[in-house]
């Protein structure tokens, strides 16, 4: 049985209290998602058919208007504790230095928060190792204007992954990075769940970028949204950059491209 | 010179300038001293009532402050009631509009008929004057929240007080620390105003009594010493911001640096 569950979900955004139902905004439409523990999935699709919708509804920031969301065979009806989440722009606080940044999930999550007191220094170690483990080591006091994009979202996924959180949501988390940026945070994102095989969600619209992470993709079309193919990723790990030039990997994306186009007409 | 030095020589620079062109103004039209006095004259009387002046000038000073004081305690509440609920915000933003737009100098008799003269009116007129700043940078540092920031807090289960602790009150403590320095000013308007009106105390009533025997140097030295304590609450408060809101200014000369490449 999947760890994540979502099955004919339909969501309207209805922009005024009393508008009636069908007059709102069809964000999803019979969307079915099915994901197991401790495996990387991605989602791909154009812009504007509710990827990042979806990741919502699995984090139990939305409900859905029909259908069910489960994860860990429990409905969903509020937001969920053990969640990491990270989006394209970094987010971070910019009263607060990078080790701090990553530190506040644990101000807010139990147990971590009750132990704040006693194990201050133990937490700043995990963080200080987080960030040492995406490549940050030393640059825990600094200041995250100091930092250069590609950095400040490693230090988001530090920050995404302090609570040692079941799930973690990524919504297109390298989108607003240059190219080889992208491609080093790949690593660092590999190498982070190869170690801790926490369940991951990534929204993105780069499909070289699921198809070197993931363990499954999952293509969307648009308006209204709905998963149209799955589609397993064979490749075995750890993947590296040559993986993505070999020719079954190209053909992967190809045929991941024609799915899109194939949902879009 | 060094480009701090400039900056710091800047201000009096044009202070020197503007008296200047006062005196220079009043000695070329032969200006009487009972309608425009030299700065000399002003400075002049400043000496002569010095007991007088800073007698009421602590006056005006500690009512200003304590109808400052209100103002902020209050702001920043209902701020953050404003900026959070979005029901406190429908329900409040207009009253709150209407009565800013009111002439507070018009609620002066009023407040006078309720308290009686003196400090009372003089704290309400200070506190009115300068709340509203106050609410509004409050409210619109909790306003413009990222919503991805909420999310993140929100799947991790956080209570709404704790995303008021967490983001919502450091975020909103630069537009804070500015309202402060613009609600410190409105609130020497506000007292010095009700004092003209209806003190028995304080620089604006000095001025009253000042104008009123045509002692026109002596209502310039008062307005001189008011101009000194603002600049005065102004400076510290300014300094506050500096030392707790730091963050927020980190390209200190922002415009002219990005323009100047």
């Amino acid at each position: 049985m999947s760890y994540i569950q979502i099955e004919a979900v339909d969501l309207h955004y209805r922009r005024h209290r009393h508008e009636h139902v069908a007059a709102g905004v069809f964000a999803l439409s019979q969307a079915n998602l099915s994901v197991g523990q401790g495996e990387f999935a991605a989602i791909v699709g154009p812009s504007g058919c509710g990827k990042s919708t979806l990741l919502k509804l699995i984090a139990g920031l939305v409900r859905p208007t029909h259908g069910s969301v489960k994860v860990g065979g429990k409905e969903v009806t509020q937001p969920l504790k053990r969640v990491g989440m990270a989006f394209q722009n970094a987010t971070l606080l910019p009263w607060r230095s990078i080790r701090d940044n990553v530190l506040l999930p644990l101000e807010i999550v139990e147990p971590f928060r009750s132990q704040q007191r006693r194990e201050r220094s133990e937490h700043r170690e995990r963080a200080e190792m987080l960030l040492k483990s995406v490549g940050l080591a030393g640059f825990g006091p600094r200041m995250p204007w100091e930092l250069s994009g590609g950095m400040q979202q490693r230090a988001q996924l530090c920050r995404a992954l302090v609570h040692d959180p079941a799930i973690l949501l990524l919504d297109e988390p390298f989108g607003a990075l240059d190219a080889f940026t992208r491609e080093e945070l790949w690593a660092v994102l590999q190498a982070l769940w190869i170690e801790r095989r926490f369940t991951v969600i990534l929204v993105t619209h780069e499909l070289r970028e699921a198809a070197y992470l993931a363990d499954k993709v999952h293509v969307m079309c648009a308006r209204p949204g709905s998963v149209t193919a799955s589609c397993a990723v064979p490749f075995s790990r750890p993947r590296s950059l040559e993986t993505t030039f070999a020719p079954d990997f190209v053909a992967l994306v190809h045929d991941l491209r024609s799915s899109i186009g194939e949902a879009a007409a | 010179m060094m480009p701090s030095t400039l900056h710091r020589v800047a201000p009096w620079a044009t202070a020197l300038v503007l008296v200047a062109l006062w005196w220079v103004g009043v000695k070329l039209f032969h200006v009487e001293s009972y309608i425009l006095p030299t700065p000399f004259e002003a400075v002049q009387a400043l000496v002569a009532y010095r007991a007088a002046l800073l007698h009421h000038g602590l006056a005006t000073l500690s009512t200003t402050l304590i109808g400052f004081a209100l103002a902020v305690a209050f702001g920043l509440c209902l701020g953050i009631l404003v900026g959070t609920f979005r029901i406190a915000y429908s329900a409040l933003y207009p009253i709150l509009i209407a009565f800013n737009s009111v002439p507070k100098a018009a609620l002066v008799p009023i407040l006078v008929i309720w308290f009686g003269a003196g400090t009372v009116p003089a704290v309400a007129t200070a506190f009115m004057l300068s709340f509203f700043p106050v609410i509004v940078n409050v409210a619109t540092g909790f306003a413009t929240i990222e919503p991805e920031l909420l999310d993140v807090l929100r799947s991790l289960g956080a209570s709404r007080f704790d995303m008021v602790a967490k983001i919502g009150f450091p975020r909103s403590l630069p537009y804070f620390f500015a309202s402060l320095k613009i609600a410190i000013t409105l609130a020497f308007v506000g007292s010095v105003i009700a004092e003209i009106v209806a003190g028995n105390a304080g620089i604006g009533n000095v001025m009253l009594v000042a104008s009123s025997s045509f002692n026109v140097p002596l209502v310039f030295a008062a307005l001189i010493v008011v101009g000194i304590m603002g600049v005065g609450m102004y400076a510290i408060f300014a300094l506050f911001e500096t030392r707790f809101a730091s963050w927020s200014a980190r390209g200190a000369g922002g415009i002219e640096r990005m323009g100047g490449g």
